[in-house]
């Protein structure tokens, strides 16, 4: 199998764009990546887009052959993923497997969602589809009510506090302030998260990351290949995935996510790392709680020491490990389908050098972790600057 | 939200029953109901079982943020109860105040309306919880 390089990045800034459509988010970030990998668009054989819910927000399916008609693409192949909040990473491991299996050669993965077409009501029952469906938004069960869930029994089982959780909120947006193209761009405190309204207990609304729209692109090529597009390729070294229970209530834990432990390992096996070596990492923070799961989760901290880290300022910018630099999915804004693949864009700005004040110093390994639901999917990218 | 009646006819064992399944091989339950075996697959041999629908509160969240349909309700509280014989489900809990829910509290399953849909619509009703 081919080993594959990022040589191309792009994205829209995150937040409610009134003037942009569905369409026209995925073609500023698509046309942006294409520029960066001073490639043309006719030389791109596959395109792979995520995006989770654009039948319920914008009555659209069939999105793949909207994506290649609409950025002037047609007759390329073209494919939507979807894997709920991780159809974004998912699509971007689909775009690896196509160059690695060698069936395809120059990729373009994207993601998008456009979220403020439709009430903040419309748009939280299509975010209910990333759960069970049925057993849980079926009995009022919103996204954040799952994650809420989960919040409480790190509360009891570790002694987790609600200031805890919050000291996530500050520092991501804290790092989507040196971001201009995060939605956020502005500084909060921890008694501004504790004093903010309450959404699902114990999570607020500053606990929970917003509604928004946004997309973000890729362009993927074997490495052989990648110094003919980018001086500084970003080579991948693993792109996993596992799955979790659709359900919270059928699964045997609910302080930790198995699919991302699941999809870790496998990353750092592929690799042939330890979570000791990653520099930096955006991690799936979709509410406070889940970022101190992960960072447990994906080895960077012990089991229970998510909250206390966090806390501590562990996980600041340039700290022991710098965690969700664009300022995570709170900070910089989640366009579910999106997310995914601005993760990767990211860390592909941190290892070439380019990420501005949100520098990591010294950046030599990237991670990203991407999750669907409140954990039923799970997927993993580890990346270094090429040789 | 809206289900239809032919799925809501599927789900009344399970909504008002609290049907689930037991697996002869491996001996776990599981609910809701599953047509194959999560653990032993086609190797599984699934019996149904009716849940007694006590337990005790193993998490719970007030929810202030309503999905469509469940407007005039919230706040309302769900709770993840763990059944006495060991699965857990998710369920509204019911004629408590917020500020009054413990973890570990005993709860017993009762029938409460679930969802309107719209004006005119379908009613659908299930189980419910209530600390006992």
């Amino acid at each position: 199998m081919r080993k594959v390089a990022i040589v191309g990045v792009g994205m829209t800034k995150f937040g409610e764009h009134w003037e942009m459509g569905f369409r026209d988010l995925i073609l500023e970030a698509g046309v942006d990546a294409l520029a960066d990998a001073n490639m043309q668009g006719n030389e791109i054989d596959g395109l792979f887009g995520g995006t989770m819910a654009s039948g319920k927000m914008v009555g659209q399916e069939h999105i793949g052959a909207l994506l290649a008609d609409y950025m002037g693409l047609t007759p390329v192949a073209s494919t939507r993923v979807e894997a709920a909040c991780a159809s974004g990473g998912l699509a971007l491991r689909i775009g690896v497997m196509a160059i690695a299996s060698g069936m395809h050669n120059r990729v373009i993965v994207g993601g998008v969602e456009k979220m403020t077409d439709v009430s903040a009501d419309e748009a939280t029952v299509a975010l209910g589809g990333a759960g069970d469906q049925e057993w849980e938004l079926f009995q009022g069960a919103t996204f954040p009510a799952l994650y809420a869930l989960m919040a409480r029994r790190h509360m009891v089982e570790f002694g987790t506090k609600e200031e805890h959780f919050a000291s996530v909120a500050v520092k991501n947006h804290a790092n989507a302030a040196k971001n201009k193209f995060a939605q956020y761009q502005k500084e909060i405190t921890i008694q501004e998260v504790m004093e903010s309204r309450p959404v699902a207990s114990p999570l607020k609304i500053l606990d929970c990351s917003p509604l928004s729209d946004g997309a973000a692109a890729l362009v993927l090529v074997p490495l052989e290949d990648a110094r003919k597009y980018n001086d500084t390729p970003i080579e991948i070294l693993a792109s996993t995935q596992a799955s979790g229970s659709l359900a919270l209530q059928s699964r045997r834990t609910h302080t930790a996510l198995y699919a991302t432990k699941i999809a870790a390992e496998k990353a750092y096996q592929m690799a042939k790392l330890q979570p000791k070596d990653i520099d930096v990492c955006e991690v799936h923070d979709c509410f406070t709680s889940a970022e101190v799961m992960a960072i447990e989760d994906l080895g960077f901290f012990p089991k229970g020491k998510g909250g206390f880290a966090s806390f501590d300022g562990e996980t600041a910018l340039n700290s022991k490990i710098s965690i969700n630099t664009s300022g995570g999915l709170k900070g910089c804004g989640h366009p579910v389908g999106a997310t995914g693949v601005k993760q990767a864009v990211e860390i592909a700005w941190q290892l070439r050098g380019q990420a501005g004040k949100r520098q990591v110093t010294g950046a030599e390994i990237g991670m990203t972790h991407n999750v669907g639901g409140s954990g039923a999917t799970c997927v993993t990218h580890i990346m270094k600057r090429a040789d | 939200m809206k289900a239809g009646i032919p799925s809501s006819w599927r789900r009344m064992k399970e909504r008002y029953l609290l049907v689930g399944v037991h697996c002869d091989t491996c001996g776990h339950d599981f609910f809701p109901l599953r047509k194959i075996c999560p653990l032993c697959r086609r190797k599984g041999k699934l019996v149904e079982k009716r849940f007694k629908g006590t337990g005790e509160i193993y998490s719970f969240t007030t929810v202030y943020t309503p999905p469509t349909g469940f407007d005039l309700r919230a706040p309302y509280t769900l709770a993840l109860v763990q059944l006495d014989e060991g699965p857990k489900v998710l369920g509204m809990l019911e004629d408590i105040k917020p500020e009054n829910v413990e973890i570990g509290a005993r709860v017993e399953q009762i029938y409460r309306k679930w969802l309107e849909e719209g004006e005119g619509g379908l009613i659908h009703y299930g189980f419910a919880f209530r600390v006992v």
